[in-house]
């Protein structure tokens, strides 16, 4: 091998190539990982309000997560709601 | 209050064992008490690295399932005093690991321990998940190549959004970066991507540099972390490692490509 790698054309420098892809592709995806709208935790105080106002629920019954899948945002709101004994309790 | 440390990648075959136990032998060996914990349920393989697999009686999940005491799982190193080894379970799931279990175990550990080095399967589901919610700090190991690179860049992503520190807004993970599997002839030809490549990609301090190295499969042959294998390039850089882990600001070696010869390299030879 030696011998002849001085009649080679240089080899590409293919880690030069590498690195390009790898910093648009991350700059990409921490892009649209970072931007967690700061509204969420006004959102999720809100309608803590609102359930309230039917059923007594507290502040861990309330579950906010907002996920990106491609170009898709799903913003997921999970309310546990009480048992039915403790939700009627208070009006007998 | 002992240091919980995770050792995880995304990418799986990069190193993360191999780091686990040389790390966790280096810091035993410097007199800090610390065990080292396999989470990747249902492939075990910290044991064989550390050549310990016939020791194994109980494994993490009886403890969290109450089957049986820390005492009786942890197995005692027989080369390097302080330093103990919590194997996996091989048989059970993934889902055997509860966020309340593995916090029950982590914090009777941290009573008696300097340093719980917690080995990360690969992936990001939850046994990956669970290795890096309690940590204090990371080791995130890399290879110097697009695949690995990318996914790191991923765990970090999850270090800042779902550790508990971060859910709880503690002061963030501490990230150290660990370049594994090394080729400085290569890096220097143009055929690899440069540790300073690597560094302005993911942009965390570099901890250690380990040489791409024979060591590394001859000790996990015998069942050595190769920390131990004096002589060794890659025993010498996880060495290093622990030092500047635990404070010492030492140079990085095996960064560098070897001066070849003027006759050598008119006829080959790596």
């Amino acid at each position: 091998m030696g011998l002849f790698d001085y009649f080679r054309s240089p080899p590409s420098k293919s880690a030069a190539l590498a690195k390009e892809r790898l910093q648009i592709i991350v700059a990409h995806e921490r892009g649209s990982r970072r931007s967690s709208p700061d509204y969420l935790p006004a959102l999720k105080k809100e309608l803590l309000e609102v359930v309230r106002k039917y059923v007594p629920i507290d502040q861990s019954q309330v579950k906010v997560h907002l996920d990106r899948e491609g170009g898709c945002e799903i913003l997921e709101l999970n309310i546990t709601l009480p048992d039915e004994e403790q939700r009627l309790g208070p009006q007998r | 209050m002992a240091t919980v440390i995770v050792v995880t990648s995304g990418k799986g075959g990069v190193g993360k064992t191999t780091t686990s136990a040389s790390f966790a032998t280096g810091l035993a060996q410097r007199g800090y008490r610390t065990v080292v914990i396999d989470f990747d349920v249902g492939l075990r393989n910290l044991d064989l690295i550390m050549g310990c697999e016939r020791r194994v009686v109980y494994d993490f999940v009886n403890v969290i399932n109450s089957e049986a005491n820390l005492n009786q799982a942890l197995i005692r190193d027989k080369r390097v005093d302080n330093l103990y080894i919590l194997p996996a379970s091989q048989t059970r799931d993934k889902e055997a690991l509860t966020k309340e279990g593995v916090e029950k175990i982590l914090n009777e550990l941290k009573q008696s321990f300097d340093y719980v080095v917690c080995d990360s399967p690969a992936g990001i589901e939850r046994g990956a998940l669970m290795a890096l919610y309690f940590a204090d700090e990371a080791l995130v190991v890399t290879n110097p190549e697009v695949s690995s690179v990318r996914d790191s860049d991923r765990i970090l992503g999850i270090l800042a959004s779902r550790s508990r520190r971060a859910e709880q807004g503690d002061p963030p993970v501490k990230e150290h970066l660990v370049l594994a599997r090394y080729a400085p002839d290569r890096a220097h030809r143009g055929d690899m991507l440069t540790v300073e490549d690597v560094l302005e990609i993911l942009g965390i301090p570099l901890l250690g540099v380990i040489p791409e190295s024979p060591a590394v499969l001859q000790s996990s042959n015998a069942g050595v972390p190769v920390i131990l294998e004096d002589g060794s390039d890659a025993g010498a850089a996880y060495g290093d490692l622990v030092e500047r882990f635990l404070g010492k600001d030492l140079p990085h070696r095996f960064t560098m490509s070897q001066k070849k010869g003027f006759l050598k390299r008119l006829f080959g030879g790596s």
